[in-house]
């Protein structure tokens, strides 16, 4: 977990520049990183999908 | 410069029961209310002052009636200023009013951390095999909505017409920002794989008092919850209930700004849209970002390109007119998403909901083989909401370091009984720790004691930005009762 400061986000604006240059030529390790998110999500994800979305109904709010 | 804004937000939490066939939301809720631990009173909730069929238009609506009489029975004021209770048939977390963005996404965060603890405790009741679920979001996916909504203070000086004409493109623009993503779409709306907002196929007039059918761009619901002579209060609720911490913080800073820019007049132009009403669901349904919205003034523009208008105007703004941290750092991390927004959408599933719910939904399309309404996906979408840290999605990706975060966890932790400082929140949630028995009825502008004499006594707390620690604290700690709070207070 990565907590960050009260006034960062003008810090790690900067760094997400330098992020989207690398995104372009890592294509590889963003497919890995891509394959391990699916995989951890895969081992909490809700067993019969069908059953857990068909069953969520709600009445209406605001 | 406008008024301060004191900002805060309510969010509706879908809930439901597992393997219960008899399942009934609104006692569901209430369970879920009334099993919060924390320090709080039950108090009823006067509604004396409250008019949600008042509209700020100007014309009165008979047959509104004020609230249901049964939710009185499940309502909780935090010793944070919060008011946790049901509400159409749903828990929801008020947080308390603050007096900056920051502080307010704050709260808003911590209403998960509030509602996840009363999960718990309400789990231990239930018989084994049923599982209580809370989902931060805003739709079934089957056509119900509900609510996650905004409330800015403005002046009582804006003439109410010219926050409709000037908010409406900016509320529907704003959706690229603060969209919390969905598989599918309802309400009529046509089929899409994925689109970017929970609510906008929900959202059909420009203006209107109603908030449960035919909900509008723009909310007229005039209760000030203040002095109403000298404030309005902008209930906003075409917003997605967010869990990215950032981009709360952002949603509610880049509205902020937007309404005090507005009401300095500091504004060049309205950017009136042709059809808003369409423009709404079609900015959602847009995840390229590219499908241009006609104007009124004629010509086009995308949702991005209006995005990137309102932030340069509201750079100049902030830069003659403000000061303090909050708002410059709403300014750069609006830039910082716009700009990645135009490169590479995909870039912002660190910051964005919709942005890191798609990241996941693509995924296993690709991976699977699956076809656009696949269950999965809509499985996905829905625990992307759970606001069980083992289970929803959402804090998956937080443990894993895939999501930026603002708050530190003992922060969030100490804010769930701390009231926020700069508000007459301070005082309401002191008065629930210092003084719970005698604590008997409140309102967000008023508290009522019973301090064992004949009569009740009523302290009006019609400013919102008194009652702060700096005003009440000294007097607070002084104080050793109710009676004697009242006495101070010139009772």
């Amino acid at each position: 977990m990565t907590d960050r400061d009260r006034t960062a986000p003008r810090k790690e604006s900067e760094e997400d520049v330098v992020d989207d240059i690398s995104e372009v030529t890592e294509t590889e390790s963003e497919g890995d990183s891509l394959d391990e998110l699916l995989d951890e999500i895969d081992s909490v994800l809700e067993e019969n999908a069908e059953e857990f979305v068909k069953n969520y109904v709600q009445k209406g709010g605001q | 410069m406008a008024l301060p804004r004191v900002i805060g937000t309510e969010t509706e939490f879908g809930v439901t029961i597992r393997n219960k066939a008899d399942f009934n939301p609104a006692l569901a809720s209430a369970l879920v209310v009334n099993s919060y631990p924390g320090r709080k009173v039950q108090v009823q909730w006067s509604y004396e002052e409250e008019s949600p069929g008042r509209d700020a238009r100007g014309f009165g609506h008979e047959g509104f009636g004020v609230a249901d009489p049964d939710s009185a029975l499940v309502n909780s004021v935090l010793s944070n200023g919060a008011r946790v209770y049901v509400d159409h048939a749903h828990p929801e977390y008020s947080g308390p009013e603050c007096a900056d963005p920051l502080e307010a996404a704050l709260h808003d965060k911590v209403g998960e951390l509030v509602m996840f603890e009363a999960l718990r405790r309400a789990q231990r009741t239930l018989p084994s095999g049923q599982v209580l679920k809370l989902y931060k979001n805003n739709s079934d996916g089957k056509g119900n909505s509900y609510g996650a909504h905004e409330n800015y203070l403005l002046s009582r000086e804006t003439p109410f017409g010219r926050v409709i004409r000037y908010s409406i493109p900016f509320f529907v623009s704003r959706q690229i920002v603060t969209g919390a993503g969905k598989v599918g779409s309802e309400n009529g709306r046509p089929g899409i794989p994925f689109q970017i907002t929970q609510r906008a196929d929900f959202f059909e007039e420009q203006v209107g008092l109603e908030t449960t059918l035919k909900r509008p761009i723009v909310n007229t619901r005039d209760e000030p919850h203040g002095d109403p002579s000298k404030y309005r209060r902008l209930h906003v609720i075409i917003g997605d209930a967010n869990l990215s911490e950032t981009q709360t913080f952002l949603k509610l800073g880049m509205t902020a700004l937007f309404l005090a820019a507005l009401e300095d007049d500091a504004l060049p132009e309205t950017l009136e849209l042709d059809d808003p009403v369409e423009a709404c669901w079609q900015v959602s349904h847009d995840v390229d970002l590219r499908r241009p919205i006609g104007l009124e003034a004629g010509g086009s523009a995308t949702a991005l390109e209006l995005q990137f208008r309102y932030l340069g105007w509201l750079e100049k703004y902030a830069e003659a007119e403000l000061e303090g941290d909050a708002w410059g750092s709403v300014l750069a991390t609006w830039r910082s998403v716009l700009e990645d927004l135009e490169a590479d959408p995909m870039s912002c599933a660190d910051r964005l909901d919709w942005v890191a719910k798609k990241r996941i939904v693509d995924g296993y399309r690709a991976r699977d083989g699956l076809e656009a309404h696949d269950s999965k996906l809509r499985a996905l979408d829905l625990q992307y909401h759970d606001i069980d840290p083992a289970h929803g999605l959402y804090h998956r990706l937080v443990a894993a370091g895939r999501m930026q975060r603002l708050f530190d966890d003992g922060e969030l932790e100490r804010s769930m009984s701390e009231p926020p400082p700069g508000t007459r929140a301070f005082f309401r949630g002191r008065c629930v720790s210092r003084f719970p028995t005698a604590l008997v009825a409140a309102n967000w502008d008023s508290l009522v004691f019973d301090t064992g004499e004949p009569h009740l006594r009523r302290i009006p707390m019609m400013e919102p930005l008194r009652g702060t620690r700096d005003i009440v604290g000294p007097l607070l700690d002084r104080v050793d009762d109710a009676s004697e709070l009242i006495e101070a207070l010139g009772g």
